[in-house]
């Protein structure tokens, strides 16, 4: 398999010493670096290649809240649950989606558990595909993401229009990147501090494919962080990494590209002609862990009513305040790491997810979990034997 | 077969299963007579009583007993079948505890409306899976669900296997230092379903792995090398065996990604999913663990058999009372290699 060649290319563990070396030599043993990766593929990345052994002790990686199901309040699954279990309908989800919690013990696995009619798909257009095969079913996509799933979502919507495929719709929980990182630099605690406690970002991946490298021009310019946008691959986390710590030791804050070979300036305007045709803008949209946030999701037109799931059933997302020790929100902003969670593999597990972030392997705590937790151990065993 | 013979031959080319079938009556001998026992005949199943009495243990020989539950969707996917599967998957678990296995009995669960040309082709290819691995079917059962209830078949098989008493591998022999080894390529038959069920484009389709190890592991104990345990890498693949064997044995175990071998098909439907070949489930490999000194002569049995072309030596077993199974990435990295509490979730991103 060709296209697997090319990307062993991007794991190649001698260019990764090479990298972790010139890192190593780069960094001022006299300061701290913060580097927030925003999305979730960064932080899976991270963790899967077990990064943080190859920097050195003064530079931190602070995940952030790019992170789909993470930042998904447990209100709109409420939502998509109830939906779910009105008769005749069929709802439709990606499969991270089916496990995030709701209120205690409830989810889309629970409720097909107990009969309603809740299916996995891989794509928005296999949820058309489904309302096409069974006419006399209302089949609901549960549209969750941030700007990398919002196009195929337009397009579902497009492609059900065309067909005249009468009982699809869509419940709309698209969410927006650039508001996430504005609500962290404008959050509590960095306003707190006078600042976020961060040094740069790693620019999103897919997200930037979609949007280009334009919007985040605005961040490193008024709040004088650095962004590069990096792929997916280890290689790419490092090499973005390197470059993040020159603007640092030079004093500069610009938008860089290190994910050349995918993402422009402009990013894929036939990708963002399709979401504005489908898409307006939300006054506000609550999202779990940064509150809620105006102007930072999507619905859909008037035009496109027809397949909005929110007028068709007319049920309303509840509001349902989080587990009172969980500490999602504060890791989603950066403040925490999953280690200052009480909740942190003791109540909070993959198996019984408190918190969202213990739920999609993009969480921060799914990811420390599930490839860190031996930290936690050699930390416990050096405790012990001091 | 002594029974008298029935006034209408069974229409196995149209005809599908009826509850009566299941109902105990002449419909289910007849049934019995056209599929099962035409296609299983042997001398055990010829005694037709409630239940097979079976010869007695040689000297020094002790029964080896393990039971299976198969479910599969679709019924019949390339490289295998649910038969196939059944017999290899019960026969496998016998293997690895050392045991010759001699004895199967199988309980089929039918669904109403299932067509009696499918269920002959299980029954053929479980007659021929059997044959294949040296094993005697020497009882079953049979019920019928209503349409609605069943997916078309389930196979409930039991096993039985005789073992030197003195030979029963097991976790709890694991001890730090052992090495760990894998007789060939994770995850076929967890990408070989996903494709079949179309949930994964493949531009090169893979086979399921389902195999009998017997003779594979047959070859391995002729070397004479010391073997501290086997698993059959099953449903939640390398990650659940070798978790599981870590808490029995109270040991952890570290791996090198670099030395596990996974298909390139394996490995970029994986990359496409988000998911990870150490999670898919197997049909025909084990994981082996032995003393540092057995593995070579292991090794060299392993890939001189056709079940084991690919087999590898991929981590070892270290002292930790958390026993904790970590694995050291291509990237030079640490991490866990942590099992998952059900089926992997395509990610989102």
């Amino acid at each position: 398999m060709a296209g697997l060649r090319f990307i062993r290319e991007f794991r190649d563990p001698k260019l990764a010493q090479s990298l972790a070396r010139q890192i190593a030599a780069e960094v001022d043993p006299n300061r701290t670096y913060r580097f927030m990766e925003f999305c979730g593929g960064h932080t899976h990345a991270i963790a899967r290649y077990g990064i943080p052994a190859l920097l050195p002790p003064n530079l931190r990686m602070i995940h952030g809240p790019g992170c789909p199901v993470c930042v998904l309040p447990p209100g709109r699954v409420a939502q998509a649950i109830a939906i779910a279990e009105q008769p005749n309908v069929t709802l439709c989800a990606y499969g991270d989606v089916l496990r995030v919690p709701a209120r205690k013990g409830e989810s889309l696995l629970a409720a097909k558990a107990q009969g309603a009619d809740v299916r996995m798909v891989g794509s928005a257009l296999e949820a058309v595909a489904l309302a096409e095969a069974n006419p006399q079913r209302e089949v609901v996509f549960f549209a969750i993401g941030f700007e990398t799933t919002t196009p195929p979502t337009a397009a579902a919507i497009l492609a059900a229009q065309a067909k005249g495929v009468r009982n699809f719709s869509v419940l709309c929980c698209h969410v927006l990147t650039p508001s996430a990182i504005m609500s962290i630099l404008e959050s509590s605690e960095a306003r707190r501090w006078g600042s976020a406690q961060l040094d740069g970002f790693v620019g999103p991946a897919h997200v930037s494919v979609v949007i280009g490298s334009r919007p985040y021009e605005f961040f490193a310019e008024e709040y004088q962080k650095p962004v590069v946008i990096a792929g997916f691959e280890p290689l790419d986390v490092l090499h973005a990494l390197l470059l993040l710590v020159r603007q640092v030791n030079e004093g500069r804050a610009a938008v860089e590209n290190q994910y050349t070979r995918a993402v422009t300036r402009d990013g894929n305007r036939k990708a963002q002609a399709l979401v504005a045709q489908v898409f307006e803008l939300r006054k506000t949209f609550a999202w779990r862990g940064l509150g809620v946030l105006p102007y930072s999701a999507l619905r859909i037109r008037a035009g496109f009513s027809e397949f909005d799931a929110e007028a068709r059933f007319a049920i309303p997302a509840p509001e349902i305040s989080d587990h009172p020790a969980c500490e999602c929100g504060a890791i989603l902003r950066g403040h925490k790491s999953p280690r200052d969670c009480k909740l942190f593999a003791k109540a909070c597990t993959p198996e019984t997810p408190l918190g969202s972030c213990m739920v999609s392997s993009e969480g921060a705590c799914a990811a420390y979990y599930h490839y860190g937790r031996f930290q936690e151990r050699s930390a416990a065993v050096e405790a012990e034997e001091v | 077969m002594a029974r008298r013979p029935f006034g209408t031959p069974l229409d196995i080319a149209n005809g599908v299963v009826s509850l009566a079938h299941g109902a105990g009556g002449r419909a289910t001998a007849q049934l019995i007579d056209a599929l099962f026992a035409r296609h299983w005949h042997n001398e055990w199943l010829a005694q037709q009583e409630d239940a097979t009495v079976l010869p007695a243990l040689a000297e020094g020989m002790v029964p080896v007993v393990s039971t299976d539950l198969h479910v599969v969707t679709p019924l019949f996917f390339p490289g295998g079948d649910i038969g196939t599967l059944a017999v290899n998957g019960t026969v496998n678990d016998l293997a690895v505890r050392g045991a010759t296995p001699k004895y199967l009995t199988i309980g089929v669960l039918l669904e109403e409306g299932l067509p009696l040309a499918t269920l002959e082709r299980v029954v053929q290819n479980v007659a021929a899976a059997a044959a294949a691995a040296g094993v005697a079917i020497v009882a079953g059962d049979t019920k019928v669900v209503e349409r609605g209830k069943g997916d078309g078949l389930y196979l409930a098989v039991t096993g039985v296997g005789v073992a030197p008493a003195t030979q029963t591998w097991g976790a709890r022999a694991i001890q730090p230092g052992d090495h760990v080894l894998v007789s060939g390529t994770l995850g076929d038959h967890g990408i070989a379903i996903m494709a079949a069920r179309q949930a994964v484009p493949l531009a090169t389709p893979v086979e399921s792995d389902c195999a009998a190890l017997t003779p594979l592991i047959a070859a391995m104990r002729e070397t004479g090398a010391p073997i501290r345990a086997m698993r059959d890498l099953t449903r939640g693949g390398l990650a659940a065996a070798a978790n599981e064997m870590a808490q029995v044995a109270n040991v952890g175990m570290v791996f090198d990604e670099a030395a596990i071998p996974v298909r390139d098909e394996v490995a970029g439907a994986c990359e496409f999913l988000g998911i990870e070949p150490w999670h898919l489930a197997n049909e025909g490999k084990v994981l082996v663990v032995c003393p540092p000194e057995a593995s070579e002569p292991l090794l060299a049995a392993m890939r001189a058999h056709p079940l084991g072309r690919h087999a590898a030596r991929i981590g070892e077993v270290v002292a930790d009372p958390y026993a904790l199974v970590q694995m050291r990435t291509l990237f030079g990295g640490m991490r866990l290699l942590d099992w998952l509490h059900a089926d992997p979730l395509p990610r989102i991103c």
